[in-house]
């Protein structure tokens, strides 16, 4: 049988108490808050209960609030058996935002804490394999934190420029002036000029 | 900046062979790269490596205004455009509190419905040319165009649409558009039992598909999966028919699910086939939506200039053709501005399947597997 938010609600804190925050009062979406250090049991918690049965994790994603320096990391949630959802927050430090990893509950949350951690850095502590998916490797910053500046280029390559044609100009001299010099340090000392062979003259 | 997708492909013996395939190779749907990891023809891994069509369209949505956002959410599913609008006004609506008309709401899902066998051809059609099969794909591209064509002649644009607005739809529809779609229906229906005899029942085409990649129902729940992907692994669930949005309760029409038809349920020749089904039930709808068609606005008609919802937050998901795709929109209520806007993708959670099934797998088969899947680069970078 499909439960209200407020029922979710008061199961979920019956169990937990202190850990699990208000039901924010029923503006859109219904969402209550849960402690960090609980979260993973709560969830855990939410999927195995039968009367809440929440086997779809529909979306992991953050919002920054630099002005309450916290991001929240939001979880969707939805059980096909029972036709319910509901949306659990977790609140995060901006300084060094972490939470623990949902992947032991839900698989589909290995890729979508990726995408968070990526452009959020929110660290999800047991998550196996933790590294960037959208922006490569090496990136610096993290793209969807409201104070993000851009680096002002990557690998060498400026992303401010007056425009692409003179930058790839400045491209291609730079190109051929490494070329040149290598071939001139490469290149052995020029050979004494041999004398031209006599020649017909033509007329 | 490769050392750690090396590193998650573990040690490689002397038998052993790391391939890269992507991210230009013409059966990956796109730019999508995988590090193969195998033994001969068979796979010890593949790594799928993503992020090069990563055009930044979430942090953009905070740039621009609400209705500015629309024609960027074209762009993170080009195949499925409507859906991609759809999910954002529908969102936006439930910020605001609008209700759009409902000749608003026929017209988006006339349209979606149209898209929705635009791009189950596409999928279609891609499936046989990538196992080898090239003549289906440009019998399923002909039909395709002709789609377009009415698309374009509906809002203006053959691939980005920018139809669907805040409240409503951006036009009308026009005069006799209505009795040419009828006419294409029933060009197509016709078309789509060509399509079962050319390609569907082919005994090479089925004996390649029967029972690979098996996605058993509990695997594609936990993995997210969505639309044609999970009902083909044989969850009976639409949106459209368990969660309705717009006008879909008013009507009537079958929600495939995967059977084992050839093989097992769950395995690449379901996922197939339940996209051709699919496009039946979707010339269902769209004759029902035309019978029904009431008069009316298209658009509500207060829909302010400067939309600036009230403070709060609203998730919206609509049956795309690549299934559940959600819009996630905070609004800080002082601003014209979204505060953040999330689009959860169908594709996206389709990828992270992949890895886990590669595992004994051929190489060959990966290619029909992720067509099977039917992921948009576009869809899954966003």
């Amino acid at each position: 049988m499909a439960l209200t938010a407020e029922q979710i609600h008061a199961a979920v804190s019956a169990k937990f108490g202190e850990a699990v925050g208000a039901l924010a009062p029923p503006a859109k979406d219904p969402f209550f808050t849960v402690k960090a250090d609980a979260l993973l049991d709560v969830c855990r918690f939410l999927k195995t209960e039968p009367a809440l049965a929440f086997d779809f994790l529909e979306d992991v994603t953050a919002v920054d609030h630099p002005k309450e320096n916290l991001i929240r990391v939001v979880y969707h949630l939805w059980s096909y058996r029972l036709r319910h959802g509901i949306v659990v927050k977790v609140e995060c430090d901006r300084a060094s935002p972490k939470a623990p990893s949902v992947e032991p509950v839900w698989k589909t949350a290995d890729w979508m804490e990726r995408e968070v951690y990526d452009l959020f850095g929110v660290n999800f502590e047991g998550h196996p394999d933790l590294r960037r998916i959208m922006m490569p490797d090496d990136w610096v910053g993290h793209p969807l934190r409201k104070d993000y500046q851009e680096a002002g280029g990557y690998e060498n390559i400026s992303n401010v420029r007056d425009s692409s044609l003179v930058e790839y100009r400045r491209m291609d001299d730079a190109v051929r002036e490494a070329a040149e010099k290598k071939a001139a340090e490469a290149a052995p000392p020029a050979p004494a000029a041999a004398p031209l062979a006599p020649t017909g003259t033509v007329h | 900046m490769d050392e750690l997708v090396i590193q998650k492909l573990g040690t490689v013996t002397d038998e052993e062979m790391v391939l890269n395939m992507g991210p230009q190779h013409p059966s990956t749907h796109g730019v999508i790269r995988f590090v193969v990891k195998a033994d001969g023809e068979i796979m010890k891994v593949a790594v799928p490596v993503v992020g090069y069509l990563h055009r930044a369209i979430e942090k953009i949505g905070e740039i621009v205004t609400y209705p500015q956002f629309m024609p960027y959410t074209d762009r993170a599913d080009y195949l499925a455009a409507m859906f991609a609008n759809e999910g954002y006004a529908l969102a936006v609506e439930k910020l605001m509190g609008l209700e759009v008309p409902v000749r608003g709401q026929y017209c988006r899902a006339i349209s979606c419905e149209l898209n929705r066998i635009a791009s189950h051809l596409i999928s279609v059609g891609t499936m046989g040319q990538d196992i080898g099969a090239l003549t289906p794909f440009v019998h399923a591209l002909r039909e395709r165009e002709k789609i377009n064509d009415l698309i374009e002649e509906l809002c203006g644009a053959r691939l980005t649409y920018n139809y669907h607005r805040v409240g409503g739809v951006a036009f009308d529809i026009p005069d006799g558009w209505i009795d040419e779609t009828r006419r294409f229906l029933d060009h197509f229906e016709k078309i789509l039992d060509e399509y079962d005899r050319l390609l569907t029942w082919n005994e090479i085409y089925v004996k390649r598909l029967a029972g690979l990649g098996v996605i058993p129902a509990e695997l594609a729940i936990d993995y997210g999966l969505v639309g044609p992907n999970l009902r083909a692994s044989g969850v009976d669930w639409d949106l459209r028919r368990d969660a309705p949005y717009g006008c879909y309760r008013d009507f009537q029409f079958q929600v495939p699910v995967g059977k084992g038809w050839v093989g097992k349920i769950g395995d690449c020749f379901d996922r197939y086939y339940v996209r051709i089904l699919e496009m039946r039930q979707s010339v269902a709808i769209l004759r029902q939506a035309f019978d029904k068609l009431p008069p009316g606005e298209v658009l509500h008609p207060k829909v302010p200039k400067k939309i600036k919802p009230a403070a709060g937050e609203a998730w919206a998901r609509v049956e795309s053709a690549r299934g559940e795709m959600g819009y996630y929109v905070v609004a800080d209520g002082a601003s014209e501005k979204a505060w953040r806007v999330r689009i959860r993708t169908g594709s996206f959670t389709a990828m992270g399947i992949i890895e886990p099934l590669s595992r004994g797998m051929m190489i060959a088969d990966l290619v029909a597997f992720i067509a099977s899947l039917d992921v948009v680069a576009p869809e899954i970078d966003r």
